[in-house]
This record gives C-alpha cells, structure tokens and sequence, in this order.
C-alpha cells in the first residue's frame, strides 16, 4: 500500500494501523454471530415459499402440518389478526407473509414453528397450498408492455421513510417510482453540440452473498419484544417492528451481535417482522435462519438498463447528458426507489455538466425483490457513463486521461446546483491511477489499460447520536448505534474515541448496536459511519469535556485557586494535570460516579450540506483478452483511496481492495437469471463469486488530503472502489482488441459477440 | 422416536461419546451438541468452505459431512487452534495482515490453511490460491489472505 498524505496531523491512535479489535474472538471462533445465539425454549421455523412468479392464494390447509408432533405453530397470514402486515421504507408495499397473492417465485407463504428444524422441515411437506396461477413479467420490458399483468392492485402507500410521497405518484401501474433530476437547458446542450453520443448499456441483477445468511431469533416477554438479528441498521430495524406490531419504540429491543457481511444486503428491515410475528403465534423464542439459497430470494441489487445520450464540444467537454434509467427492483419496493434517486444522482459523475436531465423509473416485476447493495445505484450507471467518456475519447482524438480532466470538477466546485461541493482532488486521484499503470508507457499489443472515476453522494442522512461515559478510573465507555458488519466500526470508532479524549486505546471499551443500551444511529451504510459516528463521538467527547472542565471549577473552587483549563487529555490546574478520572472523582467526592457526554448530529452547522460527503472512486486496469474464447484476464487492478483521512490505513486500504475484487465480480461473471418465471441460478454453485485465483495483481494508494467532513478531513470508504470497475474493464477490453461491451457480466460468450461485431464493423 | 445411534470422536484432543441422529452433520453435532459454534455454515451445499473443518487431518466440509462418518476419527476446529490462550502463528498472521473482516469465512478459512501448512509449509503464493480455492470470502478480495498464509509459512505455521 502506497499512501499520500496532505493532511494536518491527528492525534494518536487516529491514523494507526492499530490490529483489529475484534481479531482474538474471530480468529479463536468466540464471535458470537446471531445465527451462533442459543435461548432456553427456543423454537425453530422454516419457511413454505411459493413456487409461482404469480398467484393468487386460493386456499391453505395446514391442518395436518399442525397436528405434526413436535409441531408449535403454523401461521399464515390469517393467523395473523391485528398485525400490520405490510411494512417498507419508502413504499408499504410488502407483506411479512403471503397476503392472498404471492408475486414472485420464493415468496414466503407459511411459517412453521416447531421443536427443531428438522420436525419444521417434516411439517412444511404436509401443506397444501392451492394457487390460482397469473401471468407474469420477470423483465422490465414484460412489466411495461401494454396489458402486462399488474403486481399491485392498490396504490402504494408511504412507507417509513417520508420523502418519497412524490416519486411514488405511479404513472403506470407497474411503476414503482419515478425519479427526475435536471438541471441547465438541455435543449440548446444538444443543439450546440459538437458531438452526439447515444447508447444503452445492461447491468444484472446481483447477489451480494454475505456469508453469512439472514439470521433473526425474536422473544416476547410481558407484551415486550427482543429480537436478535443479522441488521446492518438495528434502529431502522426497530421501528419497523413497532409499527408492524403496534408497540411503543420503546418495547421494541433490537440486538446485532457480530454480522457475517452485509454489504447493504443487510440494510432495512428483512425477516425481523417474520420472526417476531412466529414467536407471537409459538409464545416461545423462535429462531428463523435462512440459507444461502433462501437469502438470495430475500434481497438482491437491482439490475438497470441505462440510455445514454452525451453532448460534447469540439474539445471534448460535456455540455449535456440526458438519460433514461430503468432498475428492475422486483416485487417489492424495498429500498429501490432510494437507489433510483442515487443513480439517477450518480449519473452525472464527477463532471461539470452545464444540462443534465435524468429519469429513473424503478420498475416491479415478479423476481425476488431488490434493495441497497454496496454502490447503491452508483455501478449501474457508472458504467454507462464512465464507457460513454471513453467513446467521447476516441471520437475526438483525445487521451481518455485527459478527456476526463477537461471535465472533472475541482474541489470545492458544486457538481450540480444546491449540493456541497465536491470533497476531492480527483483529477490527482486520476494522476495516481494513471502513474499505477504506467500510462505513459504504450501496452504491449492485445493488452488495454483504463481509468475510471465516480463520485457519489454519500453518507445518507447525518442523524446519529453517541454517548461516551468517563469513569473514575479515567477510562471510557462509549456507545453508539453502528454496527460491525466487518467494516472494522469497531476499531475505528475506538480509535477516533481515544484520539479525541487523549487516553489509551485499552481504556476505551466500545458498546454497538442494542436499541435498549445504545443511543440512536440512523444507519450503518452509504459509507458513513467512520465519518457521521466520528463526528458524534468527537462532539460527545466535546461535550463531555466541557461538563469535567465546569466540575473541576466546582471542586477545585476557592480564593487563590488557579482557574482549570481544558487540555487534550484532562484539565490542567496550576502546574498540575488533572485526568479525566480525577475530576470525577474530586466532583462526587469518591471512587465513584461517572460524567456523561452526549453527541449529536444533525442536519446544521457542518453537516448542513448534502451529501455530507462525496464518495469518490478512482479504478485502473490493465486486461489482456483470449480473443479465441473470449476471456478476459484482469491483470492488474489499481484502487485509489481517497479517504481523506484514514483513521485505520489498514482497514481503509482493506475496504478498497474488497470493494474492487466485488466489483470484479459483478464485472466478470454474477448475474441473477430469471427463466420461466423463476430464478435458475439461485445457488452458490451457479452464481459464481470471486475466488482466490481469479485475483489479479492489485495495487492500492490511499489517498489523504484532509479534504472531507469528519475527524480530521475524514470520508468515507468501501464503495467507491467498486463502482467504475466494471467500466474500466469495459474500456481497457475496448482498448486491447477494439471490441465494446455494454452488458454486463462480461462473460467469454458475451465477450467474443463483441469480437464479432466489432469484425462485422470492419467489414472482416 | 427418531433412529440414534451412539459414536466416538476426539474434538479438539477430548474425547467425545454422543447419542444423535444419523441425518446429523458434523456441523451439527458440533454447533448444536456440543456448543462449538466457531464452525459455521453459510453455503450449506459444500461450496463455500466456511464449514470446513479437519478430520484425521484431512479438510472436510462439516456442512455435508455426516457426523457419523467421523465416528472414531479426530477432528480438529477452530476452536483447537490457540493453546492456552496462545495464538498459531497463522491466527496471528490472520490478525497482523487484517486478513479477514466479517470474520465468518475465517474459520474455515483457518483450518483449511492449518491444513495447507502442514502439507505445504512453504508454499508459493500461487500454491496458496490454488489450495484455499474452495474456500469464499466475500469481504477481504482474498489478497490479505494470501499475505497472511505467507507470512505465517515464514513465522513457522
Ligand atoms: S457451509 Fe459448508 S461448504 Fe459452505
Ligand atoms: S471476512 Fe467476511 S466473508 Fe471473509
């Protein structure tokens, strides 16, 4: 790992490649992971899923599956009395169980309860379900065709998240949601046009298999409810429950202990509603886990068809671009109509575009239903858009380096009217990546070479909450809603506490992720939490220093007495330094008592401005093509880390070689296929990930300039690396073998129909 | 009444005697009989290697292994790995490189690379992919991993 570094300097441990906190448990096996959680009477269900894309329900008997022995409950949404079925973020569109209809192919019908898995799996058999079959529509071209079948009868209804009320209005009643974002005259952009540049790209629908699939055990005590889950968002989770079940938020307990990967798969409310729900009807604790195969059908990213139509001057800078984007989100909402805004936000990139104007359509269909996954709209259209920048290249003459820099806004610029400026120098990330590649040294013949950027508005909203607690003893407790989902929130965030009260790491103890003990985080994802945490940690330190610097006027009060000052790590009185510990003890007059530091963040003062952050991403490659099989070997990967200030340069770099080696993946060979209505690859052994050897050589630098809004120019990481990857392999492939791909996974198949076209093209 | 039949194993050098059922797996008998949750299941279907575990030495996949099938054999988990609260090197390489983050697929991706090491201690860093094929990571992009295995053959396992 290279590392640049143009920042002021933070206090140690911040910016420490300190060993992970949680290494001993993970590497001994004493993670306790929530599918490792055992409670005394605990329950096990397992779920009867539908086998049609669309049906209506016309009957259930379960009456032998309820007689089964060992046998508890069995609960169809009948059963079901009083329970708020539906739920959802932006749209309240899906039911916790089948509810008279089943949408898509997977779709849970019944649950049942029982003694152990196996007696539950044994009862699943003895159901009949009748079903009336529908036609359906597993493409968005099926879904918007005249006379498609409709998946929702009835209007969406606002789901928990406020905001959307308008992109719901549906003007077609396969439409989910419609986004529009524009700006300048798009009109006269293309008028005055040199050059017109007009294509459409694919992008499939993804797995993020986070290897540990979703795991949730819930239990009701005295009309109160605990549910331990595999949530990337516990408050989200939370207030969701206490809706679907009527409960105060204060009833409602949700507990994320360590979480296998999420990736965003895990962001939002999934099976926690099910659970809770199984235990209500069992009365005893009930644990639901699901496997690979079932997760897959539980959440996916939306595939999208990009068109894409760029206006350029005759030296090549973007007057103009105007887009249409349709995201096949599934049977339900989900989350889908928040990455239709991020993409079509995401569309502009980097660049100065003087008229933009985007539409994104989020579109049902009967597949399993899509919501975040890492990027969040941002790899759909980037690749579009960052292949367009390539064409525009080699239309003009120009050196696709310097296409981009024509373009690129600089820091501090405003990519488009009313949003912050952008947090980064990309067009020295750009130089970076370039040098990584020896871009000035011509490739040897049949080997291409790309670069690509992206930023996206990142963050999500900065509402979060810490509180951090000094003890006597001058040691720490800070708690605070983010999870460890692997990220590394738990070293990070203990770094950034210690840093800022100046005492040891091994005196700062971090508490996630429990809705009863910790205070609220709004979300663990969009690549906030080093920095929004961050922040509300440092202001509770903040604050908390301020109460000790008023206790140690108190205590230490009187004629001659020397004021107190506030220093880094404790109040200095007279000649003497005073720690934390020592004002707590001196203001309750023992060995005992504690002070209390509250932070908050909101939408004001340095976090008034949206995004909070840019998340940029800056991908090399350099690939060579089989042009006999059409496969393509990545050889080199270069990922710069522009994170502003890496609080942990190792898990930093960690994130960006993740999140690239990810987007190799969704690059080179994962794709959800739907054929008949239902999902044919749906396993592991079908939908291939990445493997050890397909890794190419990779070479990160981390990139720290101070620029962004957290601790110390802090901003996020472990997206951005993902996103312009599938767009770099594109354009370096363009440039081994002039061969151009628009859909991806870029299969050999896919690959050598490129080859053909482009001979066709040649007249060969 | 479910069919049981009683077996014998070493786990992690204790001798074990269980009465369970032959469907079991020894994913099962470890994480629910026997409270061994280190080893975990995510794949279910022997793909990922997230299950794996050693028997007499060799690496198998727990999620589809019948228990019974390791009836008399020694099997090794992670959670035999550090002795007395002391690290392997290779658990200590694990932590050095960050060579994992979610930490699920370590398990398994531990007792695979103990299993690599003791055949292989100084292996190239091809060797290394090619060995610890069968096992995802979905996190890390597996280049930690490399690095942690190599530097582990350096420190002597
Ligand atoms: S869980 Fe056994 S191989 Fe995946
Ligand atoms: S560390 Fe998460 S899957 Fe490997």
């Amino acid at each position: 790992m290279k590392r640049v570094i143009e920042r002021g300097p933070a206090p140690e441990p911040i910016g420490i490649s300190v060993p992970r906190r949680d290494g001993i448990e993970k590497v001994t096996g004493a993670a306790s992971f929530t599918t490792d959680l055992t409670l005394p009477g605990l329950a096990h269900a397992r779920l009867l899923r539908s086998p049609y894309a669309h049906a209506r329900i016309r009957s259930i008997d379960a009456e032998a599956a309820r007689r089964h022995p060992g046998v508890i409950a069995v609960v169809t949404a009948a059963d079901l009395p009083g329970v708020q079925l539906e739920y959802g973020h932006a749209v309240a569109d899906h039911p916790l169980i089948a509810t008279g209809k089943v949408r898509f192919a997977g779709e849970v019908v019944v649950g049942v309860v029982a003694e152990d898995a196996a007696t539950a799996d044994e009862a699943l058999r003895l159901i009949e379900v009748d079903y009336d079959p529908l036609p359906y529509a597993t493409t968005v071209e099926e879904a918007l065709a005249p006379g498609a079948p409709v998946l929702h009868e009835k209007a969406g209804r606002q789901g928990a998240h406020r905001g959307f009320e308008e992109d719901i209005t549906r003007d077609h009643p396969n439409v989910c949601s419609t986004f529009r974002q524009a700006w300048g005259e798009i009109e006269d952009a293309f008028t005055g046009a040199h050059l017109v540049l007009e294509g459409t790209w694919h992008y499939p629908m993804c797995y993020a298999f986070a290897m540990e699939p979703y795991t949730s055990v819930a239990e009701w005590k005295d009309g109160e409810l605990t549910v331990w889950s595999s949530a990337q968002h516990p408050y989200m989770v939370r207030d969701d429950l206490a809706h679907v079940f009527h409960l105060p938020l204060s009833a409602v307990r949700v507990i994320v202990p360590y979480v296998g990967g999420g990736y965003g798969s895990k962001s939002y409310t999934k099976i926690e509603p099910l659970t809770a729900a199984l235990a209500l009807k069992a009365g005893r604790p009930v644990r639901l886990a699901l496997n690979v195969d079932d997760a897959i059908l539980t959440t996916r990213g939306d595939g999208a068809t990009v068109q894409l139509r760029s206006a350029f001057d005759r030296d090549g800078r973007l007057l103009g671009r105007q887009a249409t984007v349709r995201l096949d989100s599934g049977a339900y909402a989900e989350n889908s109509p928040l990455v239709g805004r991020k993409a079509a936000n995401r569309l502009g990139g980097p660049y100065r575009i003087p008229a933009l104007e985007v539409t994104c359509q989020v579109v049902y269909t009967n597949t399993a239903p899509a919501s975040s996954f890492r990027g969040f709209g941002a790899p759909q259209v980037v690749f579009a858009a960052e292949s367009q920048m390539d064409e525009a290249a080699e239309a003009l003459g120009l050196d696709p380096l310097e296409i981009r820099r024509r373009n690129l806004v600089e820091r501090g610029e405003r990519p488009w009217p009313k949003v912050r400026g952008l947090d980064a120098k990309l067009a020295d990330d750009l130089a970076l990546a370039a040098a990584e590649l020896d871009w000035s040294t011509p490739p040897a013949p049949g080997v291409g070479r790309a670069v690509c950027v992206s930023a996206s508005d990142a963050g999500s909203e900065p509402v979060t909450t810490a509180t951090l607690r000094v003890h006597p003893d001058g040691s720490v407790t800070v708690l605070c809603g983010s999870t460890e989902i692997g990220q590394g929130s738990a070293t990070a965030l203990a770094q950034i506490a210690a840093g800022e009260m100046g005492v040891p790491l091994e005196k700062v103890r971090l508490v996630q992720s429990d809705t009863a003990a910790v205070t609220y985080d709004r979300s663990t994802g969009a690549s906030r939490t080093t920095t929004l945490m961050g922040l509300a940690i440092r202001n509770a330190a903040r604050d908390v220093k301020a109460q000790l610097l008023e206790w140690a006027r108190e205590s230490w009060a009187g004629e001659d007495a020397p004021e107190p000052v506030l220093e880094h790590a404790g109040i200095r009185v007279g000649d003497r330094l005073a720690g934390w510990g020592e004002v707590v003890r001196a203001w309750f007059a023992g060995d005992y008592g504690e002070a209390i530091g509250r932070g908050y963040l909101r939408k004001a003062g340095e976090t008034a401005e949206m995004p909070p952050f840019w998340e940029v991403g800056c991908v090399g490659v350099e690939v060579r093509v089989d042009e006999s099989t059409g496969e393509i070997h990545v050889e080199k990967l270069v990922t710069i880390g522009d994170v502003g200030c890496a609080v942990n340069p190792q898990l930093a770099e960690a994130q960006d070689v993740g999140a690239a080696i990810m987007g190799l993946g969704m690059a080179m060979r994962e794709e959800l296929i739907y054929e008949d209505g239902n999902l044919v690859n749906g396993n592991l052994y079908d939908y291939r990930v990445p493997r050890f050897t397909d890794l190419p050589e990779l070479r990160t630098v981390l990139v720290e300039r101070g620029d962004g809004v957290g601790v110390y120019g802090a901003k996020g990481g472990g997206e951005g690396a993902l996103n312009p990857v599938a767009s770099a392999i594109a354009n370096a492939v363009r440039r081994a073998t002039g061969a151009r791909l628009r859909e991806a996974p870029f299969t050999p198949e896919r690959v050598w129909e490129a080859l053909r076209e482009r001979d066709a093209a040649n007249g060969r | 009444m479910r069919e049981t039949v009683e077996i014998s194993l070493q786990v992690n050098e204790r001798a074990q005697s269980l009465r369970i059922e032959p469907r079991e797996t020894l994913a099962d008998v470890l994480r629910d009989r026997l409270g061994l949750t280190g080893t975990k299941v995510s794949c279910d279907a022997q793909v990922c290697g997230a299950c794996t575990v050693l028997v007499d030495g060799r690496t198998v996949s727990a999620c589809t292994f019948l228990a019974v099938d390791a009836d008399g054999g020694a099997v090794r988990t992670v959670e035999g790995l550090a002795r007395d609260g002391v690290l392997t090197p290779l658990q200590q390489a694990f932590i050095d490189e960050a060579a994992f983050q979610c930490g699920f697929c370590t398990p398994g991706m531990l007792m695979a690379a103990t299993a690599l090491l003791e055949e292989n201690p100084h292996p190239t860093e091809d060797e290394v992919k090619e060995g610890l094929d069968g096992n995802l990571c979905r996190c890390t992009g597996y280049a930690p991993i490399v690095a942690a295995v190599l530097r582990a053959a350096e420190a002597g396992r």
